[in-house]
């Protein structure tokens, strides 16, 4: 059996490698998440030619051997660890032609760890327009290597790469630079001390705090040859930092010339107008005005045509099936619970779609340029908006994008303020409780429930804002701040990346929260489908005697059957008990059981409603008329009147009520104190506002 | 001065990064003595800086820029 290849993919962020592994895979490639930490790890197969297979790794992008971030960690974990499965035969450095000497750094570093390592040189395309030409031949000399000239926009140089990889024993894994020149008797005393080791791998490891495999750093007893402080170290880093730039200087004046009176500018003129201090915000709002209504319009459409295709199949399935307690389960708790999965693929498709686009355009940079200022007064950074942004849709992913904040603090603060933000699971809540309670009729033009939609995503976008503010001045984090961020060309988005984001990100959704979503709707099902004692088991008997006296018809009294059924199932008594909780927020026991649910995820709370009202569907008009004919049992009013839905509104805006951003912020904080944190304070500041909320409008 | 004082377009040649409070990431990504370093654009109260070092296009928040030294070029 032949054996695979193993490929790394490493390279600087927006050099297109991303482009690269696409190209190489197509859609043979998984993602899935490294061991431990929430690092997305995409690996794909590539054919070469004479039936040989590679198997392509597509680390995070790295500016170099010094990781800032956890993602930038994985690249050189793997890279120290022989032991990995994934430890790469060949390295594949992805650089692009603008930025060589920058990108070139990386390059000499991962070839002195003596891995074979292969040059892709990519945006080729752009060589002409920015005046550059290059001398392969005296590149692949001076850097010791193989070069690959490719443009993954004209899918051009994918082939020489392919036979190169094929070809990659004949790689030279002679290192660029002799690491102990950068001082030398530091590194003799280390030679001595470990004979056996490689002089730049432990120089790796010795300033940065990594554990790899079989030698770590304890048992290398490195910290008994500490003789150098931390400062003395950067100074080392920095000295080597300047040599590796000597070398590359070096090579690039033989090998590249770069004749600027041919390069064309597109990058100043559009900088000039979108980072402009009016215009930049303009196009902004602009920008993000058209993804709200790319979210809630145009959503709309496929959105309505799901609901309505999985109302009928559980209603068709009913028919065919013969009843008994799998129909009901299946029909009941299994197709609603999918649906309830499925109806949020569009918005999260769309949102991935503007947010690839933006990405891929070099734009976003731009507005983390643009935002800086204005979210560091709050405690955050101009790299938060994006998340504050994506938390609309979900925040799931918007806590994973929350990764390439290097100030542990600001990140924090961002992962803890995200959920506040109007996620597309509320969305169903706040609609159903708007058309109840908020009257129709127009101020300005504008309807007042759609005024009272906008306030609400406001009021969410404020408390996240506001609660920052709070956490910069109470927590006691003090880390160095530093924001680097790298302003890249402007591009045209390759529409292969956009729709391979918006797939993966789409089917990570699906199968990470949507299994939770899943499990809740079979669980719920089952708790609202049996009961202790008489009272549900005899319900037949009880409600036939109770309403022998009065004229029913037939669908009528089994309505009323499974509505005292609902009331004596396992979640009918949760809602009793915690009604003395929730009565002073105007709500019942109906509501209550809706609420415990929505804990589990926000979107259950209209479908527990209609179970709980026993509408035969999901059909929003049905839900929403028997919803406005509940009548408080106390006050004799309806039970969902303008305070008690104001109170409601304000509930779901604040609390902490989903189980998957809970877990995420788990992973990514790495501790369950902030999570629970999150749960505690953001519910009990619902609870309470909710509270004042009623009592004053009632 | 330092490049916290450069103006819009101009231009300065790096003289010191060796400040401990300066990233490592930075100085990785050109921001060494002897490089020519370019103010392309402010944002509102003159913070963050979009900058242009030894070719890379990048921005930074003025509290680092004022500790990167440098000497005003006249071109």
């Amino acid at each position: 059996m032949s054996k695979q290849i193993n490929v790394a993919l490493i390279g600087n962020p927006n050099t297109g490698k991303t482009s690269v592994f696409n190209a190489l895979t197509g859609l043979n490639q998984k993602v899935g998440n490294y061991p431990g930490i929430t690092v997305e790890k995409k690996e794909g197969i590539c054919k070469l030619p004479r039936g040989v297979k590679a198997h392509i790794l597509d680390l995070p992008g790295t500016y170099s051997l010094n990781a800032s971030s956890l993602d930038e960690n994985v690249v050189i974990e793997l890279l120290l660890n022989k032991n990995d499965k994934d430890f790469p035969d060949v390295a594949l450095i992805i650089t692009d032609v603008e930025n060589l000497k920058r990108n070139l750094l990386l390059f000499t570093q991962i070839k002195d760890l003596k891995i074979p390592t292969i040059l892709a040189i990519n945006m080729a395309d752009r060589m002409n327009r920015k005046g550059i030409k290059l001398d392969l031949e005296i590149l692949e000399r001076r850097l010791n290597t193989k070069i690959a000239l490719l443009s993954t926009r004209k899918n051009t140089g994918i082939d020489t790469l392919k036979d190169l990889i094929n070809n990659y024993k004949t790689i030279s894994t002679e290192p660029c630079l002799d690491t102990s020149t950068i001082d030398t008797e530091y590194f003799q005393n280390l030679k001595k001390a470990f004979p056996n080791q490689d002089l730049y791998k432990l120089w790796v490891v010795i300033t940065q705090d990594v554990n790899f495999g079989k030698i770590d750093r304890n048992e290398l007893a490195i910290e008994k040859f500490k003789t150098k402080s931390k400062s003395e170290l950067k100074r080392l880093q920095q000295k080597e930092t300047i040599k590796r730039y000597q070398f590359i200087n070096d090579v690039l004046k033989e090998g590249q010339t770069i004749d600027t009176a041919n390069a064309r500018d597109l990058r100043s003129k559009l900088d000039r107008i979108l980072t402009h201090k009016v215009f930049g915000y303009l196009i902004f709002f602009i920008i993000l005005l058209t993804i709200f209504q790319a979210i809630y319009d145009w959503a709309s459409v496929p959105m309505d045509f799901i609901d309505g295709a999985f109302a009928s199949l559980s209603h068709w399935l009913k028919g065919v099936l013969p009843s008994g307690v799998f129909t009901d389960l299946l029909a009941e708790g299994i197709i609603p619970g999918l649906g309830g999965i499925v109806i949020f693929i569009p918005q999260i498709a769309f949102l991935f779609l503007f947010i690839a686009v933006l990405e891929e355009s070099g734009y976003m940079s731009r507005v983390v340029f643009l935002m800086d200022r204005v979210m560091r007064r709050f405690g955050l950074s101009g790299k938060s908006v994006v998340p504050l942004i994506s938390g609309t849709a979900c925040a799931i992913p918007a806590i994973m994008a929350t990764r390439n904040i290097e100030n542990w603090k600001e990140r924090l603060i961002t992962i803890l303020v995200t959920p506040f933000t109007t996620c597309s699971a509320r969305l169903p809540v706040y609609l159903i409780i708007i058309a109840l309670v908020i009257p129709e009729g127009r101020f300005i033009g504008l309807s007042y429930q759609a005024l009272s939609l906008m306030l609400l995503y406001l009021i969410g976008f404020g408390a996240a804002i506001i609660s920052a503010y709070i956490l910069d001045r109470t927590l006691k984090i003090r880390r160095k701040t530093f924001f680097v961020i790298e302003m890249p060309n402007y591009k045209l988005p390759l529409l292969k990346n956009v729709v391979f984001t918006v797939i993966e990100k789409t089917k990570s959704f699906v199968l990470g929260a949507g299994k939770i979503i899943l499990a809740i709707s079979i669980i719920l099902w089952f708790l609202a489908s049996f009961g202790p004692g008489d009272q549900f088991n005899e319900a037949d008997r009880i409600v036939k005697t109770e309403f022998a006296n009065q004229q029913m018809d037939e669908s009528e009294l089994q309505q009323k059957i499974a509505a005292h059924k609902l009331e004596h199932s396992y979640i009918g008594l949760t809602g009793r008990a915690i009604e003395p909780i929730i009565e002073p927020l105007g709500y019942d026991w109906k509501i209550g059981i809706a609420i415990v649910c929505s804990f589990a995820a926000r979107e259950v709370f209209v479908g527990t409603l209609a179970t709980i009202y026993s509408v035969g569907n999901d059909d929003e008009e049905t839900i929403k008329s028997r919803m406005s004919k509940e009548i408080n049992p106390v006050l004799g009013v309806p039970l969902f009147n303008f305070a008690s839905g104001i109170s409601l509104l304000l509930f779901y805006a604040f609390a902490m009520q989903c189980m998957s951003t809970l877990a995420i912020v788990k992973r990514e904080t790495n501790s369950w104190k902030w999570p629970i944190l999150q749960l505690v304070l953001m519910s009990a500041f619902a609870y309470v506002v909710a509270l004042i909320a009623y009592q004053l409008l009632k | 001065m330092t490049v916290a004082d450069l103006k819009k377009g101009e231009t300065g040649i790096i003289t010191d990064s060796s400040s401990g409070d300066i990233p490592l990431k930075l100085l990785e990504m050109g921001c060494l003595p002897g490089n020519t370093v370019q103010l392309l654009q402010l944002a509102p109260f003159s913070d963050p800086m979009y900058l242009n070092i030894n070719g890379s296009h990048l921005a930074i928040r003025k509290k680092t820029a004022a500790l990167i030294l440098i000497k005003l070029t006249h071109e």
